[in-house]
């Protein structure tokens, strides 16, 4: 028995990617320990796991985001409970000071980091709290954390979905489904900033082209426009608000549909167009104003994604990041753009982990490269 | 009064503007004439069109009929000065602000009652459509606005050289202006209005709007307006420009610490616009949002131009819309974002005249009875302003009245233009040697040559004109305007596309017809035309003495002292008007001597003992001496030698320059002292053509289709250009598919020096095309 365990790393596992406005922290709790193992573990560990499983917040912004957690997942051998956890970004340097209060350096485990923040931090977690970080690759860590957790399935749920009837906002349904034969797939991952990855299998892939108008992009225009502060508040005034009080459609300027285009009335002419009159400007609501730029951004990207779809010659798109979480706004909204534009050629598909994959990744390639010393 | 830009408040913003006090008839000029108006109503720019026949006066020569007794005046032919009527389009720019005072003054000054329709385009024509109707009494026709706006493309890229640029920010010369291609099609044109439309264009008639975005021109001003408070669509321009938007987004080494190498992205790009902006606790300048605001939208609108352009598989894009519209601060963002998305592979485009797009468009679907694609047209340097005329990126003073309104004036030329057929390469061919854009120190220089030179040119504008007591105030007029566009091109040298001598000599042709100088040197040329013929046959008898041999060095020679007489070039213009008696032969003596600085007379010689050329098109230079005594005889031996002569001469005057009229009557009174011109004429062995053109200079691309035909039809194989502006600041470089011979004297020290010769140097240059043996290796002497 002791050589099996020889072989796994030590715990505590976690996954971490650490990107632009947020810290994604998967942590593996292990519910199959034994009582030899439970009277070998140090204090430290056991501190750690009871901190982390029996909290939901940390701090005054880690949340763990318990309807995400996977029961009962087989990793390495071990059974346990696959914990998700998000603090942003701005709060990493206190997170490394609790590294070292709790003496982390003195559990003997690898850290496994992806995202800029492991490069960014890296003398940080070293300096500070005497911590070596294995910096993985945030693209890699992506598509193999995607890859797993689709595998072993949402706590026997499928963990991908898409909409039914995306043009139509009555009948439009989310419905479960399975990403069997994934390849090739188009991977928008939409964090602060947007990569658009062409996946043809698990180790090929290239990263197709970016943009920057992103979730950061959303957050960063709301905090200016309405005085919010959190990605909450920004989605929960943007789901109470009108964005054509803002937005300048195509039948304001053309007073119906432009026919000679096929444009239909309704669509956006002008994001913020509305904007360029002071009378306008002087009756809007910040509701409006948010969902506006939840609107603008979420189209552009949709727009963007359906292009390179076509120039790639793929017609599966999946969409993941964090600028998806608890946003139905903008998953029906890229659901219905990319069946509309492509007059029903693409198909946009959602995955219930949106953020953590990357940090999910990380902890694979713990479980993949690190022996027991 | 500043924010009256909008469109929908239309009703009650402009009834102010009436207070403005404009100079109407400087910019809505020949009203009286205009006829079929189309209107471009953008969000905030209103461009007007309409086409006018003006009435203006030309030089025209009569030979006098020597039969009949009255014929007294011992004067060669008669000038006439007669009024001419051509049509030109006016396209005039102007904020919204002022339509309301900009209708009243066209119903007001409207004399043309057969006017029923107006043409409309643009977004806000359907807003405007009723003041339109009450005040002018027309009705409003809409058009469609991308058809407009392609239709206005296609006919700026074919008839106005030097449309297209690249905008290059940090170069020496921050405009490129690309050479027209012979073939326009097919192109993207990325429409950035509001929002954004990407077009595909493929023929005159075919084209597809294959995308665009909301994220346009109206985004960075609603979103800049709401941001910084600042409602101005050029005041947030301006903030941009002074910003920084790194402390505002979330750059890559902000995520990275660096650059995120394995991806090959550096550290400064931008991984999360307005991605710092994200936290209630910090507050951010006007500037640096502005500034962020601008490259998030730049780089949006480039990355998807680019995946357009991909899929599309095109290369030439061209940027416009009110966001472009002459900002640097845009175009040098749109064309950083190009270049990073192709990695230079697609270059981005823009257009001179691209704010006047639509306007021209909707203009052309209205006229199209009158069937305006079927003219060439061409760019009135006197009534148009030029780029950036009111660009308040340039000039942040100009914007106070009449300087927020910019005109295009195109005038229709009396024949279509084409390429010379025997150009190597037409796609390639560029006629100035010189570009003044980019050469800082030529630029200076001539700029003020010109300038000297002004006094010269108005005193003989008036004294062209003895019996018309107004001609000295009409002088001053021209001379005001004409030093005005050198002191715009002085600081925007590239206001009417690449700066040359050849633009600069243009401009002030069309300056002085524009105030009714059609022809100042008509008196000067028909006395020394006069002068030179008496000393014809003196010298035709001189040179039939020679034997051959050094009868073709004479000839020559001659051409060559013949074009010492030149009143364009200021070193020759002093000398002839303090010594009018300035002769022939002493023009001789003032050659350089061989070794000239350009010498390849020994090749052209040797040429010359062979077979004779099929035909050869002449494109000849000056009045008088060099016309008659140096030309006419060397055309004489051509003839004699049996080759067939075209000689292209200008259609309208420019300086002392012979004209197709003048030739003409010339070429008669030469035929009648002289049999072999008489009886190639006779024999239409010797053909007068015109050029088209009326410039001092020669652009082999916009040549009259008559010309290009009779060229083809006789098989020409030798074109001789001769004198300092058609063969030096024009076509030095030239490459033709046929034998060439360029022949000039330098009359000009600073451009003698840069040539590295001096004064009076010669440049004789026959070339041979690659490929195409001289065929002197036929022995034999001519008989």
């Amino acid at each position: 028995m002791r050589l099996i365990s020889e072989k796994k790393p030590a715990f505590p596992w976690f996954g971490m990617d650490i990107g632009g406005t947020l810290v994604k922290l998967v942590y593996f709790e292990p519910v199959d320990i034994t009582a030899e193992e439970e009277q070998e573990e140090v204090e430290n560990l056991k501190s750690i796991r009871r901190y982390l499983t029996s909290n939901v917040a940390y701090g005054k912004t880690g949340v763990r985001d318990v309807h995400l957690e996977l029961r009962n997942l087989t990793m390495c051998g071990r059974t346990g409970n696959l914990h998700f956890i998000r603090f942003p970004t701005q709060a990493m340097p206190r997170f490394i000071q609790m590294g070292r209060d709790k003496n982390f350096s003195s559990l003997h485990t690898t850290l496994c980091a992806t995202g800029g923040g492991a490069y960014k931090f890296e003398n940080d977690f070293r300096t500070m709290a005497d911590l070596e970080l294995l910096k993985l690759d945030e693209l890699d860590c992506l598509i193999r954390g995607l890859l797993f957790v689709d595998r072993v399935s949402f706590n026997g749920h499928p963990e991908c979905y898409y909409f039914q009837n995306p043009s139509d906002t009555q009948s439009c349904v989310k419905k479960p489904c399975t990403l069997d034969n994934p390849f090739p797939m188009l991977l928008v991952n939409i964090g602060s900033g947007v990569s658009i990855l062409a996946v043809y299998s698990e180790n090929n892939y290239k990263r197709v082209t970016g943009t920057s108008l992103g979730g950061g992009t959303f957050l960063g225009l709301c905090c200016l426009l309405t005085g919010c502060e959190t990605f909450e508040e920004a989605l929960e005034m943007a789901s109470k608000g009108d964005s054509t009080n803002v937005d300048k459609l195509v039948k304001d300027i053309y007073g119906g549909d432009y026919e000679r285009f096929g444009l239909q009335g309704s669509a956006v002419a002008s994001s913020f167009g509305h904007m360029m009159s002071k009378e306008k400007r002087d009756s809007i609501s910040k509701e409006d104003l948010a969902r506006a730029t939840l609107v603008t951004i979420t189209n552009n990207i949709g727009s963007i994604a359906r292009m390179c779809a076509v120039n790639e010659k793929i017609e599966r798109v999946v969409f993941v990041g964090n600028f998806l979480r608890i946003n139905t706004v903008s998953t029906k909204l890229l659901a219905y753009a990319m069946d509309f534009w492509s007059k029903g050629q693409l198909r946009a598909l959602f995955l219930e982990h949106e953020g953590y994959f990357g940090a999910v990744g990380a902890l694979m390639e713990l479980l993949k490269t690190t022996e027991d010393p | 009064m500043a924010e009256c830009v909008r469109l929908d408040s239309s009703t009650s913003s402009h009834t102010m503007d009436k207070s403005i006090t404009l100079p109407p008839d400087e910019i809505f000029r020949n009203l009286e004439n205009a006829k079929r108006f189309a209107i471009d109503i953008g969000g905030s720019l209103t461009k007007l069109a309409y086409y006018s026949t003006v009435q203006h006066k030309v030089a025209k020569v009569r030979s006098f009929d020597h039969n009949t007794k009255e014929a007294a005046s011992d004067k060669l032919y008669e000038i006439s000065v007669q009024e001419e009527v051509t049509a030109r389009l006016h396209f005039i720019k102007f904020e919204n602000a002022y339509i309301e005072t900009c209708l009243d003054f066209i119903k007001d000054h409207l004399v043309n009652t057969d006017t029923k329709v107006i043409k409309a385009t643009g977004g806000g024509a359907h807003k405007f459509k009723e003041l339109i109707e009450r005040k002018l009494g027309l009705n409003v026709d809409k058009e469609d606005e991308m058809t407009c706006l392609i239709k206005g493309c296609n006919f700026v890229l074919k008839n106005i050289p030097h449309e297209a640029f690249v905008y290059a920010k940090h170069a020496d010369s921050e405009f490129r202006f690309q050479t027209t291609y012979p073939e326009i099609f097919p192109y993207l044109l990325v429409n950035i209005g509001s929002g954004v439309s990407i077009v595909k264009v493929e023929s005159e008639d075919k084209f597809e709007r294959i995308g665009g975005s909301s994220i346009g021109g109206g985004t960075f001003w609603g979103l800049g307006a709401l941001l910084t408070k600042t409602k101005r669509f050029d005041e947030l321009l301006q903030l941009a420009s002074r910003g920084q938007h790194t402390n505002v987004d979330m750059l890559v080494k902000d995520i990275y610490g660096g650059s995120y190498g394995s991806l090959g992205l550096t550290g400064d790009l931008i991984a999360s616009s307005f991605g710092k902006s994200a936290t209630a606790d910090k507050e951010f300048s006007k500037e640096d949002m502005a500034k962020s605001l601008l490259h998030m939208i730049s780089n949006d609108i480039g990355q998807l131009a680019c995946l357009y352009a991909k899929l599309h598989n095109l290369s030439r894009v061209y940027f416009g819309g009110f966001f472009i519209r002459g900002h640097p601060v845009t175009m040098h963002t749109i064309t950083y974002s190009i270049n990073f998305f192709t990695k230079g592979e697609v270059q981005a485009l823009f257009l001179r005249h691209e704010g006047y797009l639509g306007a021209i468009g909707a203009f052309l679907k209205g006229a199209e009875e009158d069937n305006p694609n079927q003219y060439s047209w061409g760019e009135n340097y006197a009534g148009s302003s030029g780029l950036m005329s009111v660009s308040p990126d340039m000039n942040p003073m100009q914007r106070a009245r009449s300087g927020t309104f910019d005109m295009l004036e195109m005038d229709r030329l009396e024949r279509q233009l084409v390429n010379l057929p025997l150009l190597q390469d037409a796609s390639s061919y560029i006629p100035d040697t010189v570009d003044l854009t980019e050469d800082a120190l030529a630029r200076e220089y001539w700029l003020y040559c010109f300038e000297d030179a002004l006094d010269g040119v108005v005193k003989r504008a008036v004294a062209s004109q003895p019996d018309m007591p107004e001609a000295a105030e009409r002088a001053e007029k021209f001379r005001h305007k004409y030093r005005h566009k050198l002191q715009t091109l002085r600081h925007q040298p590239f206001a009417y596309g690449s700066l040359t001598v050849r633009s600069l000599l243009d401009t002030r042709e069309h300056c002085l017809n524009e105030f009714n100088f059609p022809d100042p040197y008509s008196k000067i040329k028909q006395r020394e035309n006069d002068g030179a013929l008496k000393y014809y046959q003196k010298a035709v008898k001189s040179l039939d003495e020679l034997s051959w041999e050094e009868r073709q060095f004479a000839l020559v020679r001659g051409v060559l002292a013949g074009n010492v007489f030149d009143w364009g070039a200021k070193a020759v213009s002093d000398v002839l008007e303090s010594d009018p008696e300035f002769g022939f032969e002493q023009a001789k003596r003032q050659l350089e001597e061989r070794p000239w600085l350009i010498d390849s007379y020994d090749q052209w010689f040797e040429r010359l003992k062979g077979p004779p050329h099929k035909c050869a098109l002449f494109f000849v230079d000056n009045s008088g001496v060099d016309i008659i005594l140096g030309v006419m005889p060397f055309v004489r031996e051509l003839l004699s030698r049996g080759t067939e002569v075209v000689l292209a001469s200008n259609s309208g005057p420019a300086l002392n320059d012979v004209t197709n009229g003048e030739l003409q009557i010339l070429t008669e009174r030469i035929a009648a002292m002289d049999s072999v011109i008489q009886a190639g004429l006779r024999e239409d062995r010797l053909t007068l053509v015109q050029s088209g053109s009326s410039s001092p200079c020669l652009d082999l691309s916009r040549l009259d289709k008559v010309l290009a035909n009779v060229v083809r039809e006789r098989k020409t194989d030798l074109v001789i250009i001769e004198g300092m502006g058609r063969a030096i600041h024009t076509n030095y470089y030239a490459m033709l598919s046929c034998e060439s011979l360029k022949m000039a004297v330098i009359k000009n020290s600073w451009l003698a020096d840069r040539l590295g010769g001096k004064l009076f140097s010669v440049v004789f240059k026959y070339e041979v095309p690659p490929g195409k043996p001289s065929q002197n290796s036929v022995a034999g002497m001519p008989s």
